[in-house]
């Protein structure tokens, strides 16, 4: 139940009541963005939906970096890993 | 999403587990992941089976399901049982067994009790049955109280008078530190919630490293995020280093959402002390509705019964969520106790420990084709 899934804001359907149309895997419906009222919030933007409520705005490229770091750490290793296996010590 | 795909890239996972592995070396480790978001991952995706064996993790008490105290179902059910109430609450709570029975027990007996998706859904069923009075079942910790005090508000800004919120809302921060307290367990570390920590930011952790010298990395849920967590708590360990990080930064800022914080504090108030299944009286653990939407609290509202009830003799639940057993140490795991039948709360919630290792329990296979024999599995 504490499930939180990304979403895409489609549509800020009204702003006075901070509702958003937002496309989940595919689904579109009108959640509540009132907590992230002070974000500035815009189309295309995307945000974790928890019990219909936006909750959190996800940084792509916070994403991005966090995925680029793994991916360098680990090929870092496995350089190190297949250096390591290829050395024949005399 | 494009990148949810990539935080499950085998390679990536396998490269992370070698560097674990190195890290690890020939000592022992355990970790507690607070949240049973991150149980459920853990399980699904077999991750336990391909961490190297001096790393275990332990489950903690992070699944607002899995706490409710038989006495609050109670509580409920009977508020559901009351003429002229429909009674609304998460699917996950339906199933959880109180003294007589559950929720789905009530709905069968004759009673109206529906299932939603968001307590703005429950609002909605106030506003179009004005002769009924609706109730909304509200449980969770941070992560979804914002979500009922939002409903508050919007309650009264309608005009509503039909709508009360039965609440058992519960806070992060005190359990870990009544786990941290407890001498059965020597931890080396926290994975830290992840979607509560949205809301309440990073700060409240930093007991963790300064009080009691355990480092804690908040953490996303997909299979890489839990293994780059286990990863950057090792190297915390390795470097001598010991705070509060966060892994998680695409989603929690280290502030938290300050406007979900202002809404909380205009709807609730800290409750002096709350039971926690198997955990007992923990205090200022719990949120109340507070005196300004008083006509909006169910417990102002209706004179419940409140009484407390005995955990069942056979339910271990207190020791899984403490992560003192293991789901499967319990003495009726999968035998009087099973997600069709449950005994214990652990086994009802997907995020349970003991429904998610009854679910997954056979995911190590999977697991170990992911990062392939070479991992050391
Ligand atoms: S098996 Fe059932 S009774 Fe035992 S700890 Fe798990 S949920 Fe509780």
């Amino acid at each position: 139940m504490c499930l939180g899934i990304p979403g895409q804001v489609v549509a800020i359907t009204d702003a006075e009541q901070h509702l958003a149309k937002v496309a989940v895997n595919g689904v579109q419906r009108v959640i509540s963005v009132r907590l992230l009222a002070e974000q500035n919030l815009l189309e295309g933007d995307w945000v974790l939906v928890h019990v219909g409520f936006a909750m959190a705005k996800i940084d792509e490229r916070e994403a991005q970096l966090t995925l680029d770091q793994v991916k360098k750490m680990g090929e870092d290793y496995l350089n190190e890993i297949d250096a390591f296996n290829s050395s024949q010590i005399a | 999403m494009k990148f949810v795909d990539e935080f499950r890239d085998p390679a990536a996972a396998r490269a992370l587990v070698k560097s674990i592995t190195r890290l690890t070396g020939d000592d022992e480790f355990k970790f507690m992941e607070v949240c049973g978001g991150h149980t459920h991952t853990i399980y699904r995706h077999g991750i336990e089976h391909i961490l190297p064996p001096g790393i275990e993790l332990v489950h903690g008490p992070g699944c607002p399901v899995c706490v409710i105290p038989m006495g609050r179902v109670d509580d409920a059910m009977w508020l559901a049982e009351q003429p002229g109430v429909i009674f609304t609450t998460f699917g996950d709570m339906m199933r959880v067994p109180g003294s007589s029975g559950s929720l789905l027990d009530a709905k069968a007996r004759g009673a109206d009790v529906r299932f939603v998706y968001s307590p703005l859904d429950s609002l909605k069923v106030a506003v179009d049955n004005p002769d009924k009075h609706v109730v909304f079942f509200a449980v969770g910790f941070e992560t979804t109280a914002p979500s009922t005090a939002v409903t508050l508000v919007r309650a009264r800004q309608l005009g509503v008078t039909n709508f009360t919120v039965f609440c058992n809302h519960v806070t992060i921060v005190p359990p870990i530190k009544a786990i941290l307290e407890s001498p059965d367990l020597r931890l080396s570390g926290f994975l830290g919630p992840g979607h509560v920590s949205t809301v309440v930011g990073t700060r409240p952790y930093r007991f963790v490293p300064e009080v009691y010298g355990k480092p804690l990395v908040v953490a996303g849920f997909e299979p890489l995020d839990i293994l780059a967590t286990v990863h950057m708590l090792l190297q915390q360990i390795r470097d001598g280093r010991c705070e509060v990080e966060n892994q998680y930064g695409r989603v929690v800022r280290e502030e938290g959402n300050l406007a979900a914080l202002k809404l909380l504090a205009e709807t609730f108030e800290l409750r002096p002390h709350f039971e926690w299944r198997g955990l007992g009286f923990i205090s200022q653990s719990a949120l109340k509705v507070n005196r300004n939407y008083a006509e909006f609290d169910a417990e102002e509202v209706f004179s419940m019964p409140g009484v407390r009830v005995a955990d069942p003799k056979a339910c271990q639940c207190g020791e899984v969520l403490k992560g003192v057993i293991k789901p499967w140490e319990c003495k009726v795991f999968g035998t009087a106790c099973t997600p069709e039948t449950p005994i214990g709360t652990c086994m009802v919630s997907p995020e349970g420990a003991c429904a998610a290792y009854y679910n997954f329990g056979r995911m190590h296979r999977e697991a170990a084709q992911m990062v392939g024999e070479s991992a050391g599995v």
